[in-house]
């Protein structure tokens, strides 16, 4: 008897006895290979992408250049603290999301950006998903183009990393899916038009088609919840932030191609 | 303000075909769209572009509303003498945004 339920449930709920049982390691869940999303893309959208003057990305990487540059009285400007063309911060952003020390909180790129902006440059946090924001955004991940992604997840780091696997394992939406059931069971797989990635964050802010502009990370996740017909999170919220660190996790190795064009 | 990217050769040979590349950040509404709460987006979009070569023109492209945002093109011209290639969008209402780059023939 007892053996019949394991079967079954071992059989049709894979996913929901994962979810029940002790595996709490937050990376040993990677699909594999580790594909990016790039390689389910068209040739002409991959060569939209690799081509640098083309890649319509590279407009707001471009403004970011000259935001990072931007001083003023009282306010010096981000490349005074972190060199001019941001050499400092190479390869920075293949460890974000990264725990704060002062605050403790766990800040994605967006959220450490604004930190700098009111703790070291007075000045005001920018809107998210604004255009200086995913200006800077994308010039600061763009300076870590190439970079295998390699996020700290130990330490002050695991709860959040646990939080973020949790929001990637539950179910939700009027469609009752979770993350997981399309990125890592059936990735691959056509979806209405779109082949389905395995839902790395390494391209981003990346350039979507659909958009028509570039968009942050939580705007592609607010899209996956709308789709399944969920009730999408605020933009930075401290959920996405975490969801951001398990995705990093996940992707561990994979590189950063930001700015990245998708469909 | 516009965010303009130009590629375009700092030298060339005379009478030599040069590839032009030009992209502007745009986000050519069409004016079909709806919001959300189902009010029409008014179009705004570039309706020209023109490269000039020392003040003359040697490409024209008219825009419409089914041109993506952020356009970008790829054109040709000949290499003729050293001078100045200016490229020019116009919008619908008449605001002009310009880059000029300088080319030496020879
Ligand atoms: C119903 C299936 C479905 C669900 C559920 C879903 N997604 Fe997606 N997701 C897609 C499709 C389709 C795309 C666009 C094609 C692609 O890149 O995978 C996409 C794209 C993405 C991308 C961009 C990948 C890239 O390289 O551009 C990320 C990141 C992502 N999803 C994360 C998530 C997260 C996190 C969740 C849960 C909150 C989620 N998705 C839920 C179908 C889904
Ligand atoms: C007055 C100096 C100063 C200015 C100006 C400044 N920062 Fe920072 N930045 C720091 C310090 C110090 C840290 C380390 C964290 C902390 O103590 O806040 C840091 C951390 C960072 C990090 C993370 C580095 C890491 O290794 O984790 C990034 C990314 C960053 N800054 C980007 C920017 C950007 C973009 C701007 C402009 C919008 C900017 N900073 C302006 C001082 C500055």
């Amino acid at each position: 008897m007892i053996r019949t339920v394991v079967v079954g449930c071992w059989l049709a709920l894979t996913a929901a006895c994962g979810e029940a049982g002790p595996a709490r390691d937050v990376s040993s869940m990677a699909p594999s290979p580790l594909k990016s999303g790039y390689e389910f893309l068209t040739p002409e959208t991959q060569a939209l992408q690799t081509d640098a003057f083309a890649n319509p990305g590279f407009l707001w990487v471009d403004r970011g250049a000259v935001l990072f540059a931007d001083a003023r009285e009282g306010s010096p400007a981000c490349a005074s603290c972190h060199e001019a063309n941001g050499e400092a911060l190479q390869g920075v952003a293949a460890h974000y999301p990264a725990v704060d020390e002062t605050s403790g909180r766990l800040l994605n790129l967006e959220g450490r950006i604004n930190t700098c902006r009111e703790r070291h440059q007075k000045r005001d946090r920018l809107d998210y998903e604004s255009d200086d924001l995913l200006a800077l955004t994308a010039y600061v991940a763009g300076l870590s183009r190439g970079a295998p992604i390699a996020a700290s997840v130990g330490g002050p780091a695991a709860k959040y990393a646990e939080r973020g696997r949790d929001y990637f394992y539950t179910r939700r939406g009027q469609f009752n899916i979770s993350c997981n059931q399309c990125h890592n069971d059936y990735w691959g797989q056509k979806l209405r038009g779109d082949t389905i990635s395995q839902g790395h964050g390494n391209g981003f802010p990346a350039y979507r088609l659909e958009w028509q502009s570039i968009g942050s990370l939580h705007r592609r996740f607010r899209d996956c919840d709308a789709g399944v017909r969920a009730e999408p999170l605020e933009y930075g919220s401290d959920t996405y932030v975490a969801l951001e660190l398990y995705l990093a996790s996940r992707a561990e190795g994979l590189l950063i191609e930001t700015p990245a064009v998708r469909r | 303000m516009a965010r303009i990217r130009i590629a375009a050769p700092d030298t060339a040979e005379p009478g030599e075909i040069i590839e032009l590349k030009a992209l502007i950040q745009h986000p050519m509404e069409s004016g079909f769209r709806r919001g959300s709460r189902g009010e029409v987006i008014p179009r705004d979009i570039i309706t020209t572009f023109e490269c000039l070569y020392d003040g003359e023109v040697v490409f024209e492209a008219e825009f419409f509303p089914a041109v993506s945002a952020n356009p970008f093109l790829t054109f040709h011209t000949k290499a003729t003498q050293t001078g100045t290639l200016e490229f020019r969008w116009t919008h619908q209402d008449g605001e002009i945004w310009s880059q000029t780059h300088a080319l030496t023939v020879g």
